[in-house]
């Protein structure tokens, strides 16, 4: 095992997902993308950007699509439902509705 | 191997376990058959019921299956008596599959505490006969039908304990066991990747219609299967849970698409389609985790795997459950509940092959009678609403018998 912040599950994917809780600053140190540090902080299970993913492309994990950024996330971005949206059906949270 | 002293039932199957069910026919009847389990002072008498006043063909057609389950030997229903539930004709099945069953009607009775005393002799009765009837047989892994599902699901749960289930699901499957995973509502983004997995082209056709009714009733309801905690533990999106929650099924050919109450007519891997094909009428496919348990116990399932990373406590009347957390803080704080700690795999001190072994292992002592966590505990938990929902599907659903 790797000291990797976050794993890579698959070549194809843009996202990488936390070990454990990761504070701003750090460096992931994921092979795919050695240089990349955190840009705020990350929990654990979360997703973290270790590529530049433009507005409108597709999020990868898995190898598979996840949904579509809705915003410019760069590398070391937390991913989430600020910045992503389902190509599917809605997500919805105790506060409120994210519609696609 | 021999993995278990089974219970051989007339149709040939063979039960791991020897519960007795109790089972109230309207809400009416609840607190009678309640207190009937209570009063019973026996950890394999299980509460089972079904809430409503009018009748309803999936009710009656999973309470038959769950009353003639492998682990269940014998039953007593409990009516109010003038609910539409048709008791006699589930007593006739069940007396039909070769297990003692009394019924017994409250408003006949003389009321709850007559009721209660009356139900409770019956299941001394029915436990009596029980006894006399049982024939212990050697069960193989072959005999086995094992579901799998997730609940409470995060960031962790399609890295660690998913796949670790799916390395357990590809061992059994190889060892001629029957695996069943589920849920097609939350397979919803791999039609794809499920569709090249198929045994036969039928059955990748009938796999990607199901996927797209699912689609279709889930943007009727206006909300997916994607519940608050999943979004706090990291998950954004619904076909991101999808493709977390698909590894459950490892990696063999899934061999058919089975609906509720349908067993699989052979070893191997199945899909269950919980997803009905009309329009919305009952409301969403499955309220909670246990209506999906017990659609799998009624296609058969002996006990259910059950991968969480918020961490459920759960487990189901009939079938042992074993819960498996991909969290290790999780674990770390809610190790009573859980069985297996697959957050080993996120901290690199275990791989997903050691924990899909320590998976196969516990399913094996399992079936040989040790109890789960939630056995321990004394989880019951059961839910039967409201559904329309053919037997067979649209499509040909192959592999069904």
């Amino acid at each position: 095992m790797t000291g990797a912040l976050a794993i890579v599950l698959a070549p194809a994917d843009n996202v990488a997902v936390c070990r454990r809780n990761v504070a701003a600053g750090e460096p992931l140190a994921i092979e795919a993308a050695p240089t990349v540090v955190a840009r705020e902080n990350l929990a654990l299970g979360h997703k973290v950007a270790f590529r530049f993913i433009p507005s409108g492309a597709t999020v990868v994990k898995y190898g598979m699509a996840i949904g579509s950024a809705t915003a410019d996330i760069p590398p070391g971005a937390w991913v989430h439902l600020h910045n992503m949206r389902s190509n599917y059906i809605s997500s919805h949270t105790r506060a409120s509705k994210v519609d696609p | 191997m021999i993995i278990a002293d089974g219970y051989a039932r007339a149709d040939g199957r063979k039960g791991i376990r020897d519960v007795l069910a109790v089972i109230y026919l309207v809400e009416c009847a609840h607190h009678v058959a309640r207190r009937v389990v209570e009063q019973s002072n026996d950890a394999d008498v299980h509460l089972l019921g079904f809430p409503g006043c009018y009748p309803n063909d999936y009710a009656l057609r999973m309470m038959k299956a769950l009353a003639t389950h492998a682990n269940v030997g014998g039953a007593v229903l409990v009516s109010l008596g003038c609910e539409g539930f048709d008791r006699e004709g589930l007593a006739a099945q069940i007396a039909a599959s070769g297990r003692p069953v009394e019924t017994v009607v409250i408003q006949q009775a003389g009321g709850t505490r007559s009721g209660i005393d009356a139900a409770v002799a019956a299941v001394g009765r029915v436990r009596a006969e029980m006894r006399e009837r049982a024939r212990r047989v050697p069960m193989h892994l072959s005999d086995l039908v094992i579901g799998t599902i997730c609940g409470g699901s995060d960031g962790t749960s399609g890295i660690a304990a998913n796949p670790a289930v799916g390395r357990a699901f590809d061992r059994l499957v190889d060892a001629g066991a029957t695996c069943i995973f589920e849920e097609t509502g939350e397979m919803i983004g791999c039609e794809g990747a499920m569709a090249t997995r198929a045994a036969t082209p039928e059955i990748a056709r009938a796999i990607d219609q199901a996927i797209a009714n699912a689609e279709t009733y889930y943007r009727a309801m206006g909300y997916g299967s994607f519940a608050p905690g999943n979004a706090e533990g990291g998950l954004s999106t619904l076909e991101e849970k999808s493709a977390g929650a698909y590894v459950k099924s490892g990696s063999r050919p899934i061999n058919g698409l089975i609906r509720p109450t349908q067993a699989p007519d052979g070893p191997g891997l199945y899909l269950l389609d919980v997803v009905p094909d009309t329009a919305p009428k009952f409301g969403f496919p499955n309220i909670a985790d246990n209506a999906e348990i017990v659609e799998l116990m009624s296609c058969g399932a002996h006990l259910t795997l059950f991968t969480t990373g918020r961490g459920s406590v759960v487990g189901s009347a009939i079938a042992p459950v074993v819960k498996i957390t991909g969290n290790p803080e999780t674990y770390a704080r809610m190790g009573e509940d859980m069985d297996i700690d697959a957050g080993r795999v996120m901290l690199g001190e275990a791989t997903l092959d050691q924990v899909g072994d320590d998976i196969f292992d516990l399913v094996v002592a399992i079936a040989g009678g040790a109890p789960s966590k939630s056995e321990a505990l004394g989880h019951r938990e059961f839910i039967l609403g409201y559904k329309t929902i053919d037997a067979v599907g649209p499509a040909c659903h192959p592999g069904v018998r």
